[in-house]
């Protein structure tokens, strides 16, 4: 075998893989410099009319004062809630995926049921969730729960039943158990699908908070609303 | 010599929504400590089964099956099944994919854990234990994917079809590799395969399957008379093309008979 990473062409390697990193980095952070000088010059010049569409310094000044206005409490209130949302809709999403795959009879006869509520309008649903937790963060909470939980559990449970064939029957020549199945090859198989849930899920989970927010909030990031129609000029 | 596997009278039908499927009728063979037997018949007639059966993972209509003269049913410990594709598992390392069937079936002992380090220094892939699959070539991992199966020490293992993954070369390279592993080991082999060359190079018995609903058709016996057989001298031996001849002549007519 090989000396330990020493070689030239190790290094090299290595170099290049850093380079690619940290071109994606310095794109990615352009593009969003350019969109925003953009939005600002073209606002500027009246390309783009301001009164809709607003422009980033005057945003940044309404935020300003917004910020003396307590900003920063309001945006830690929406962080709480969306991670709250967030990790509960993970986590028992997690669980109820678990639990159907364990039991085929129980995901057959939930099945429809996922359906239907999976194509809910949720957030038409936030009168009612008011009237049944009461109007404050927890039907926030429950508003956040309520766009990500279903989609979670369709998902994760997609992923486990799609779980290599081949791997489990080379696991069942071991003998291994129904546990030993989900722990040792269908939770790591489906790393990928959790992470690619959780990077749906915080949005979603945000845009439950937002909109639990319209209807009940007294505090919260809804206020960036106010920031935006604040920097509009009347 | 001891019978270590024997089966008696094996069906099987499948239930299905449109009706019955007989895929295996009374199948009736024995193996011997040490013996290597293949199966062939032609595609589909349910050799695969049979060897999923023989494993406990799919449940026989009826019939008996005795390993070491013990009637079983169930998945045995006694038993190692190595199936077609190597399905290791991408996110262990080697070494920690060698040791699968240990850790499940709570034996990681240090002892048990010694004789997987000295199957892979003896089968040069200790070098590559801390490396993941991905890295490794076919030829290896259908390697590692063995010594996965040897590491719990079964008396009997099942080939499904374990080599027709793997490309021409690799594939005749692997065989020898395995053979000798398994003749160094003195493990008991029935191995599956649709490859007739490959079940003559490697056996000392071959067990032609009929078509649909399988039976026992003929139970060749393969003797090269050379000594330290292997399946590369196997090949090359004058008899080859006879058994060769034989075999396929006993295949092809069910084929026309279809």
């Amino acid at each position: 075998m090989r000396k330990k990473n020493n070689s030239i062409e190790r290094k090299q390697y290595l170099r290049k893989k850093t380079i690619t990193k940290v071109s994606i980095f310095i794109t990615q952070v352009t593009l969003v410099i350019l969109f925003i000088a953009l939005w600002e010059i073209l606002a500027n010049k009246g390309i783009i009319d301001s009164f809709i569409t607003s422009q980033p310094s005057r945003m940044l000044k309404t935020f300003m004062s917004l910020s003396q206005n307590g900003l920063l409490e309001h945006l830690g209130v929406t962080c709480y809630e969306t991670i709250v949302g967030f990790l509960s809709g993970a986590i028992l999403g997690v669980i109820v995926a678990i639990i159907l795959w364990w039991s085929k009879f129980l995901s057959k006869v939930s099945e429809p049921f996922l359906v239907i509520l999976n194509s809910l309008p949720k957030i038409a649903l936030g009168p009612v969730i008011i009237i049944w937790v009461g109007a404050g963060t927890s039907a926030i909470i429950v508003m956040a729960l309520a766009i990500s939980l279903i989609v979670t559990i369709l998902e994760i449970l997609n992923g486990f039943l799609n779980t290599d064939s081949e791997k489990i029957k080379m696991a069942r020549t071991f003998n291994a158990n129904r546990f030993q199945l989900l722990t040792k090859i269908v939770i790591p198989a489906n790393i990928s699908t959790f992470i690619n849930s959780l990077k749906v899920n915080i949005g979603l989970s945000l845009v439950g908070v937002i909109s639990g927010e319209f209807l009940v909030s007294k505090a919260g990031l809804r206020i960036f609303n106010s920031i935006w129609r604040a920097s509009i000029p009347t | 010599m001891r019978e270590v596997l024997k089966l008696e009278n094996v069906s099987k039908t499948y239930q299905a929504k449109n009706g019955e499927i007989e895929a295996l009728k009374n199948i009736n063979f024995s193996v011997k400590e040490g013996e290597f037997v293949s199966i062939i018949g032609p595609s589909g007639c349910g050799k695969s089964t049979l060897l999923s059966i023989i494993a406990g993972l799919e449940k026989k209509s009826s019939g008996k099956i005795y390993i070491d003269e013990i009637e079983t049913e169930n998945i045995s410990s006694k038993i190692g099944y190595m199936l077609q594709k190597d399905s290791l598992l991408e996110w262990r390392t080697i070494y920690n994919n060698v040791i699968f069937g240990l850790e499940i079936t709570h034996r990681k002992t240090k002892e048990n854990e010694k004789y997987v380090k000295d199957l892979l220094k003896k089968y040069n892939l200790y070098e590559f234990k801390d490396k993941y699959p991905a890295q490794l070539s076919g030829g290896m991992r259908q390697r590692v994917a063995l010594i996965r199966t040897l590491a719990i020490r079964p008396e009997i293992l099942l080939l499904d079809e374990a080599f027709s993954a793997l490309d021409y070369q690799t594939r005749i390279m692997v065989t020898k590799d395995i053979y000798d592993i398994l003749k160094n080991e003195n493990i008991t082999t029935v191995m599956v395969t649709h490859d007739i060359s490959e079940a003559i190079s490697m056996s000392d018995r071959v067990i032609v399957l009929s078509k649909r609903p399988a039976t026992v058709k003929k139970i060749h016996k393969i003797n090269f008379e050379i000594e330290n057989k292997d399946p590369m001298n196997a090949r090359k031996s004058p008899k080859f093309s006879n058994y060769f001849d034989s075999l396929w002549k006993e295949l092809d007519v069910d084929a026309k008979e279809k």
